[in-house]
């Protein structure tokens, strides 16, 4: 085996290979502690380091800890629901949204997407522009590592919300590149790392995003809303309410309750479509928060 | 420890650990007057174990993070000089509670044990 810690973490990496990547980079974040806390008290010879592996677990060891408890908390977390949804008739489920936690999850999220994009986008702005500016008196590169820090940490909570709310699998620990020894090559190690370019670009992308989140949910919510409140508006005020090109039209009163019930399909339509929105949106995030775990990444540093 | 134990023993040992180790951190953290981050609480381990550790310490690892996740256990993250920021954990209130029960139910194991093990050998 390769006596270095980085020669561990990348055996560790491999034998994690198509584990869920939230939990390999809890599972290197985690050896590198140990590992870096032992030899620091250790002499530094490869005796040494072989002694501190054969404490710590090997790397097979470790993975397939990881993997187990993995195992067991995802089966808690996620009691075998899929099996038992499938079995339900078509019509159950379609109704059964009203009272999936996924889709509410989803729809507080897209409606929160537009809060923290418009924070994200500021910021990331205000960092560059700020940073790249004043990057000739020099003042630009404490606001560039400040940026960067902000932007891991902006990594980690959108992580915890995202798994939260959209039900897929973050990192619960900030992400470790791997560089060892001194500030100066751990702070190189985050302009090199392609995670910290990618979530800027998520950052900003948020902003769009968020704001074309909003304006689905508010349409959609507006148009079915209204469907359901037409025919009681329009008893109570007696005016046509429906206008378009210059004339208004009345309702029939037969139609009264066609209108109603689309009303309340549009509201549950909208719950399917918020719930695969926040789907797409968890892998997306997850591709571009967490990336693939490549070896090449424990290779450039 | 010894590498190439009887396969037969490490399934036993391993079994045997996969029940008592949440019991041994948790009898652990809620001794300690502050939070431990996780070397610290390897280390603890090693110490109170005489010759040799039954257990590898990065297996403790998923193990206090599965237990944060179900509130037995807080921790914050403090930045470290000798290598990535270092977590530290401490009990919960819930944890304290867990652990009286777990205690109880540890008790009444051993008592069994100890029992069966005595009707065997005489």
């Amino acid at each position: 085996m390769d006596r270095t810690v980085e020669g561990y973490l990348a055996e560790l990496r491999e034998h994690l290979a198509g584990a869920d990547p939230a939990v390999v980079q809890d599972a290197l974040y985690d050896a590198e502690e140990y590992l870096r806390s032992a030899l620091a008290e250790g002499d530094g010879t490869p005796e040494g380091f072989e002694a501190v592996v054969e404490t710590y677990g090997t790397p097979d060891e470790i993975a397939s800890a990881y993997l187990e408890t993995e195992r067991t908390v995802t089966r808690a977390l996620r009691p075998s629901l899929p099996a038992r949804v499938e079995q339900r008739p078509v019509l159950l489920r379609f109704f059964g949204i009203v009272a999936d936690p996924n889709a509410w999850g989803s729809l507080f999220y897209m409606l929160l997407a537009l809060a923290t994009g418009i924070a994200y986008f500021t910021v990331i702005v205000t960092g560059l522009s700020l940073s790249l500016g004043l990057l000739i008196t020099l003042l630009g590169i404490p606001i560039a590592l400040l940026l960067i820090a902000v932007v891991r940490a902006v990594s980690l909570a959108e992580g915890r919300m995202v798994e939260g709310l959209l039900g897929v699998r973050m990192p619960r620990r900030p992400r470790m590149v791997g560089a060892q020894g001194d500030i100066w090559t751990r702070l190189k190690s985050w302009f090199t790392d392609y995670r910290t370019w990618t979530t800027m670009l998520y950052m900003i992308l948020q902003l769009p995003l968020g704001i074309a989140y909003f304006t689905l949910l508010v349409t959609g919510f507006a148009t079915s809303a209204s469907l359901i409140a037409l025919p009681v508006l329009q008893e109570i005020s007696g005016q046509p309410l429906i206008q378009s090109g210059g004339y208004s039209y009345v309702l029939e009163t037969w139609a009264y309750p066609l209108v109603v019930v689309v009303g309340l399909l549009g509201m549950i339509v909208l719950l399917w479509v918020v719930k695969g929105i926040g789907k797409l949106h968890g892998a997306y995030a997850k591709a571009m928060l967490v990336g693939g775990f490549s070896d090449q990444t424990a290779a450039r540093v | 420890m010894e590498t190439n134990e009887d396969p037969i023993m490490r399934k036993f040992r391993k079994e045997l650990n996969a029940g008592t180790v949440s019991l041994v951190l948790l009898a652990i953290l809620d001794r300690s007057a502050e939070p431990l981050y996780g070397y610290q609480i390897a280390k603890q381990i090693e110490a109170g174990s005489g010759d040799g550790t039954p257990i590898k310490q990065g297996t403790l690892y998923p193990v206090l993070r599965s237990m944060e996740e179900n509130g037995l256990l807080e921790s914050r993250v403090e930045p470290s000089v000798s290598g990535p920021p270092r977590k530290y954990y401490s009990i919960t209130v819930r944890g304290r509670d867990v652990l009286g029960d777990w205690k109880r139910i540890w008790a009444t194991t051993c008592d069994f044990v100890a029992t069966a093990l005595e009707g065997n050998g005489g």
